[in-house]
């Protein structure tokens, strides 16, 4: 195996993951580090310009609050979590976030306008904007503010590093580059963790060539979880995933489909399951106080979805794109009015899947789809990993301090806004737990939040930690271990010693490894048989879980057997390591909350109802410890800061 | 396979400091064969079709063939971006034609502020306001819990 070099990296801040976060993070430290003369330097996996969830695009800014309260928001945000967020961190995202969008907007992002110069909105929360390059112009701003000198692309972060006398305290991450043979050793006094989701932790819906083509980017590999979780950070929600309806197998969006053009959906035989769910007597009544108002949970969506499926057996599901256009057509006065209406909505459908789900156009252009002539199939997908979204999970993070009472003072705030429990480390976008519901621009505002409190941390604790060489010195080991596990081993078997198989992705079989392919597919079929992925029509019990804890245990210890043929895979070594940390946190999580709370997101078929009186006002928590490697489950209080009145809807 | 490149336009782009298809990749799937001076999809299945590879080529070698297991053949989504705007051809498999043209930015590439154009504000690290608030919330004061209820 040919050497690695060591580059070390001696900073202030490093920031991980300049996704939407990231982004967020490096335009508002580059501030507060300039006039406190601190050191902020940022490494992407990837390239800036097109790195993170935004990276192709997106056809909306789903949070603006414009005149509306972060009161009003977090009452659409905790009725859609059902009952569960962290007050606190979702109203201090909604008081920031228009100003996120006003800078965006002067960045040079397109937002739509009516003829009054109001923004367009796709509901209350949602503006239409022109977001092909959405990733690439905050990346701009972002490397404006930090300067390209400071910034390392295609460096793959493994590990944190910890203070060699404080196990409690961040003092640097290592990692390696996936262009050359280079370690990187970061040492900092502060690090803002940003590094996305996780996708591909469950069994996608296609498993052939359309294996990456979920509805989360396929390079969300839970690092955000991992880098936290192995820090010894508190993580909270980790049982929450996130399942979306989408177009069946793009994955395109349906927002436009549903608020824009008033769409409804209905089973293959018609029955109206949203609007008979809410009605008196209808399924939606079965979970109170969450199911009887509107908006309907994310969760509750999915779940009247998946009875008429699963229960019933009376799927697909149909969006009806040709009645809600035959609506539109009845609406015109005159023939002329109906096609340039038609023409400019149409327009505006096909730019909903262009700005961000481009499979979903090809998909409806080889299948010579046309949404005039009949409806569409929609589909619940597998389950994400995203504090962004209608999720939650991610590191319990402190709050801001001015919108704590007097209780949640105590359990919310230890001294920097968005710093996790372990001193220095801080975590902003998915990589925050019960913060749900911020998507780009709330996620953005975020990493501005956390940023301005890591900078003060740095100001505030000058002495720099110590990492401890020997450490560092096993885990570089560690991270090279699958290259020589591959060098020692490859040549036993024919296709080891054939030449040009790197021209071909081929899987090798070896009786003395594992290639990160297949630690992946083992990975997905233990969740989605066990742990509720669509091939469990998303049931679990206390026994599937032990099942699944059992073979992720055997999947742990034969992840030391990984090899890479190359630093490509070698990346999607590490990212199958960082995938099955959230994964058995995840069930660990699911096993301890004994109810079923988001149905639609997952059944616990042994507890089948919602708990509100034992499990309604707790978040689960866990800490792991990796020397042991044990997790430590226990809950934490959700307090209600405010009072809600009514439910603010969307 | 997901993004596919055209042997006879792709020249890797002349094995320059940076090989755009590789640079741009958010998945790392691109790989530049130094011999031939060619790039291809090294891994296909892992690709998401967000079409960066396909846009950012400079001879317009790559394009997209939809996913196997699931996507018909024949049809194919083409994009060409300009400084300004993006233009979309859609083929579909009948062999009709949709095109579509959007804006993407309203600033010219280079020209980006970190600011937006709001300024600096007069936050300290003590407070809660960021940098450029609250100019850029278009509000007097930036809204705290003691607000609550009383709008």
């Amino acid at each position: 195996m040919q050497e690695f070099e060591t580059i070390e990296v001696t900073t202030d801040l490093l920031i991980i993951g300049p996704g939407m976060a990231g982004s967020g993070a490096c335009v508002e430290a580059a501030h507060w580090a300039k006039e406190n003369n601190i050191k902020v330097t940022v490494v992407d996996k990837a390239a800036m310009e097109r790195s993170g969830a935004v990276a192709m695009g997106l056809s909306a800014i789903n949070q603006y609050q414009g005149d509306n309260t972060p009161v009003d928001y977090l009452s659409y945000v905790r009725q859609d979590l059902m009952g569960l967020c962290r007050d606190d961190l979702v109203m201090d995202i909604s008081r920031h976030v228009n100003g996120t969008v006003h800078m965006f907007e002067g960045f040079g992002l397109p937002i739509w306008k009516d003829a009054e110069g109001n923004y367009v909105h796709e509901g209350r929360w949602q503006l239409m904007i022109n977001g092909e390059s959405y990733k690439a112009i905050v990346a701009e701003a972002a490397k404006t503010a930090v300067g390209m000198d400071n910034i390392i692309e295609r460096v793959f972060i493994v590990k944190l590093l910890l203070d060699k006398n404080d196990k409690n305290r961040v003092a640097g991450a290592i990692g390696f580059s996936v262009r050359e043979n280079k370690f990187y050793v970061f040492k900092f006094k502060a690090c803002i963790v940003s590094a996305g989701g996780a996708v591909h932790v469950f069994r996608p819906r296609s498993t052939g060539e359309g294996l990456g083509r979920a509805w989360y980017p396929p390079w969300n590999a839970g690092s955000s979880s991992y880098l936290t979780t192995t820090a010894g950070a508190e993580m909270s929600s980790q049982e929450v995933v996130f399942i979306t309806g989408r177009f069946k197998d793009g994955y395109g969006p349906v927002g436009a489909w549903f608020l824009l053009f008033k769409a409804t959906a209905t089973s293959a035989s018609g029955f109206d399951y949203m609007g008979q769910g809410l009605a008196e007597g209808g399924e939606l009544h079965n979970w109170p106080p969450y199911g009887k108002v509107k908006p309907i949970p994310t969760c509750l969506r999915n779940h009247l979805m998946m009875i008429e499926m699963y229960k019933k057996g009376d799927g697909p599901i149909l969006i009806h794109t040709d009645k809600a256009i035959a609506k539109i057509a009845e609406k015109a006065p005159d023939e002329k009015t109906y096609k340039r209406e038609l023409k400019k909505l149409e327009a505006e459908a096909w730019e909903d899947f262009l700005d961000m789900t481009i499979s979903q156009a090809v998909l409806w252009a080889s299948k010579d789809v046309y949404p005039e002539k009949g409806p569409s199939e929609i589909m619940p997908s597998e389950p994400y990993f995203i504090g962004s979204h209608s999720g939650a999970s991610g590191a319990w993070t402190s709050g801001p301090e001015d919108l704590q009472t007097g209780d949640s003072k105590n359990e919310y705030f230890w001294g920097y806004n968005r710093m996790t429990t372990v001193k220095g480390l801080f975590a902003a976008g998915d990589g925050v737990g019960n913060s749900s519901h911020k998507f780009s621009s709330g996620s953005f505002t975020e990493g501005r939040i956390a940023a301005k409190a890591a900078v003060k941390f740095c100001v505030e604790n000058t002495a720099m930690p110590q990492i401890d060489p020997a450490v560092v010195e096993k885990l570089k080991k560690d991270i090279v271990a699958p290259l020589k596990l591959y060098e020692e081993h490859a040549k036993y078997t024919t296709l080891g010693t054939a030449t040009k198989k790197y021209a071909l992705p081929v899987e090798e079989v070896n009786p003395n490894y594992i290639t990160p392919k297949m630690a992946m597919f083992r990975l997905n079929k233990i969740m989605d048989e066990y742990v509720a992925g669509w091939g469990s029509q998303y049931n679990c019990s206390k026994m599937t879980l032990g099942i699944a804890l059992d073979l992720l245990k055997l999947l742990k210890e034969d992840l030391s057997k990984l090899a890479a043929r190359n630093l490509h895979e070698l990346l999607r070594c590490w990212e199958n390591v960082h995938r099955t940390q959230i994964a058995e946190a995840h069930a660990r999580h699911k096993l301890f909350r004994e109810e079923t709370r988001w149905p639609g997101y997952y059944y616990r078929k042994d507890f089948p109802k919602l708990d509100e009186e034992k499990w309604g006002n707790v978040f689960v928590n866990s800490v792991y410890d990796e020397e042991k490697d044990e997790f430590k489950m226990f809950t934490r209080p959700k307090l209600k800061l405010v009072d809600i009145k009514k439910v603010v809807g969307m | 396979m997901p993004s596919f490149v055209i042997n006879e336009k792709c020249d890797g782009c002349k094995g320059g400091d940076k090989t755009a298809c590789l640079y741009i990749c958010p998945n790392d799937l691109m790989v530049l064969d130094e011999e031939r001076m060619k790039a291809y999809n090294a891994e296909p299945d892992m690709c998401w079709e967000c079409y960066n590879c396909v846009k950012i080529c400079p001879t317009q070698a790559i394009e997209v063939r939809g996913y196997a297991d699931f996507t018909p053949l024949g049809a194919s989504v083409m994009p060409m971006r300009g400084s300004e705007d993006i233009m979309w051809t859609v083929k579909f498999r009948s062999g009709m034609i949709k095109r579509f043209k959007f804006p993407i930015r309203t600033v010219p590439e280079g020209n980006v502020k970190p600011d937006g154009g709001f300024g600096v504000g007069p936050g300290t690290l003590a407070d809660q306001l960021l940098f450029t608030e609250p100019a850029s919330l278009k509000a007097d004061k930036l809204w705290t819990l003691s607000d609550a209820g009383r709008e």
